[in-house]
């Protein structure tokens, strides 16, 4: 019989924390992830609806988190609670206006160039995830808006077989998504498309791209500023 | 894959920098967001019309009621004729091609309209012999004497919905007194089916039915499938509807009541309903989902696809979009 070790391993390498602590200070290191300067070409009020439509999604979600915490029926009966769900419900045409134009804004700057499809991919996943968090929202909304949109929209469901285990009609399944799994979902992406922008950086104009494609491989990195910026390095 | 693998191509900028303060640019759009929010809560509220009710139904159009509550017993309403994933039938199957995923798929949240609808309720009824007896007679009887019993107190009523729709005069076998919200169908040989039905306005008015509908095996129950679903096969709600301007064909998937903006987002998915062959189409359902389902794709795809990618280039939007950096640096002929 062996001796038991009496010291901890000193193999950090192998330790799982390690190396997930390692690789994301690899991928996204603080001042990438949190930047003080921009390269000078950000200066337009497009870039405005990328930071816009994440504000939105605070306020809807601390709006939902509000009406939530009174329960589903309550912005019926009260007017604190109408008034938080109006918010709730304009916060949410506000995120889906900001989202279209910032989406439009990054269409037409072809903002995939450079490696960032995934940036695109997920902004779009986003946008196609956040139309049935919007829809489980109406229905779930214990009015007439809610009783006809559910039977309504339900033989879109059913005609695809979507029905059979997303059903509109019932409350409680949606307000199970409308809350939980859906704003999850939205939550996750958005994240995971932040920290791609902050990773690669905002696309630049197209003539700059190809000054930088001519640029030496060993210099290449993602356009955060230089470490230990000042933030004002013009 | 370029496109993919950002490693190798994001390239790093080696140019100017400007400060940027991100943290404070993100809660000063959130304060503006809550502003605007709070503002147009102030001007505009939100819409909140009450949910119509089986009582309100049963009140309002009893003859509405009365007539939609003689096809679920017929299993001849749109429910019972629906198909996957209520039943076995097949009124609202839909397909593509060699796609039948709601046949695949099954039933899942089974509904027997006449069981459901006005058999089993009407058992709920205490002290009721005349009632319960009528119920035990029409559960023995062979199909297809329920079948006769159930036409010959159902036909009087389609005719009396049809005259009212073409705006004729109604036909004397039905009478309806509008301010007690009876119906009464002078039908011979309907056998039970009128003491039933009756008796089924009765609890419907006094809204035990809805109650009866929600709570089938437990206590606690969030499913409305069933009251809704039998709400939607009368008129109630198809003729608020139409007055909010949520019909299919008043781009109503978009709407909500009132004058608020509802889900414009869903623009593009309202209008394949409003062209051919969806317009007219059994299947329109399944085809716009395909469509949409296909230009999703597409869309995520955007980076990937030829010429669309490109577009932006040949458009110049970006000159007016990185005006201010074209100002000071402009670009080479």
């Amino acid at each position: 019989m062996s001796a038991a070790p009496t010291t901890p391993p000193k193999t950090p390498s192998k330790s799982w924390t390690v190396k997930v602590r390692e690789k994301g200070v690899e991928a996204l290191p603080p001042e990438r992830l949190l930047p003080d300067g921009q390269p000078t070409y950000v200066a337009s009020w497009i870039y405005v609806f990328g930071v816009a439509s994440i504000a939105s999604l605070i306020v809807i979600i601390g709006s939902g988190c509000i009406l939530a915490l009174k329960g589903p029926a309550w912005w019926h009966y009260t007017g604190v609670g109408h008034f938080f769900n109006s918010i709730h419900m304009w916060s949410v045409e506000l995120f889906f206006f900001v989202m279209v134009v910032h989406l439009w804004g990054n269409y037409w700057m072809a903002a995939w160039r450079g490696g960032r499809g995934r940036v695109w991919v997920t902004g779009a996943i986003i946008f196609l995830v956040a139309v049935p968090a919007a829809l489980t929202g109406y229905v779930s909304q214990q009015n007439f808006d809610a009783q006809w949109i559910s039977t309504q929209a339900k033989d879109a469901m059913n005609s695809v077989g979507v029905g059979s285990f997303f059903n509109l009609t019932n409350f409680g399944q949606m307000y199970s998504f409308h809350i939980l799994l859906l704003p999850i979902a939205v939550v996750a992406l958005v994240s995971v498309h932040v920290l791609l922008v902050r990773r690669n950086g905002v696309v630049p104009p197209f003539e700059l791209e190809k000054k930088l494609a001519a640029a030496p491989a060993a210099s290449r990195r993602a356009d955060g500023p230089p470490q230990a910026s000042t933030g004002a390095q013009t | 894959m370029s496109w993919w693998r950002t490693e190798e191509d994001t390239q790093p900028w080696k140019g100017r920098y400007a400060p940027f303060d991100l943290v404070k640019e993100l809660c000063i759009a959130v304060g503006v967001i809550t502003l605007l929010a709070i503002l147009l809560t102030v001007l505009l509220s939100s819409p909140d019309d009450k949910s119509s009710t089986i009582a309100q139904w049963s009140h309002e159009l009893p003859a509405d009621f009365a007539t939609a509550a003689a096809k679920e017993l017929d299993e001849t309403s749109p429910t019972a004729e629906y198909g996957p994933p209520y039943n076995h039938s097949s009124g609202s199957v839909q397909h593509f091609l060699l796609l039948h995923p709601q046949r695949w798929l099954g039933v899942s949240h089974p509904i027997n309209t006449a069981d459901d609808y006005v058999i089993k309720p009407l058992q709920t009824v205490p002290n009721d012999p005349a009632l319960q007896s009528a119920v035990a007679e029409y559960k023995a009887a062979p199909e297809k004497q329920k079948k006769e019993w159930s036409e010959a107190y159902g036909k009087p009523l389609e005719e009396y919905s049809e005259a009212v729709e073409e705006k004729k005069t109604p036909p004397s076998t039905v009478s309806v007194d509008q301010s007690t919200g009876t119906v009464t169908v002078k039908a011979s040989g309907a056998g039970p089916v009128p003491t039933m039905m009756a008796s089924l306005q009765s609890l419907a008015q006094s809204g035990g039915l809805e109650g009866g509908l929600v709570t089938s095996s437990q206590f606690f129950q969030t499913d409305y499938t069933k009251p809704l679903l039998f709400m939607a096969d009368g008129g109630l709600l198809a003729e608020r509807a139409e007055t909010q301007h949520l019909l299919g064909r008043q781009w109503g998937l978009m709407n909500e009541t009132g004058s608020f903006p509802g889900q414009p987002w869903l623009w593009l998915y309202a209008l394949w309903y409003q062209v051919e062959p969806m317009k007219t189409s059994p299947n329109a359902d399944i085809q716009v989902l395909l469509i949409m389902g296909l230009l999703s794709l597409a869309f995520i795809c955007i980076p990937f696809i030829p010429v669309i990618n490109r577009i932006p280039r040949w458009i110049p939007v970006y000159k007016l979009i990185w005006k201010e950096h074209y100002r000071e640096s402009p670009p080479a002929a």
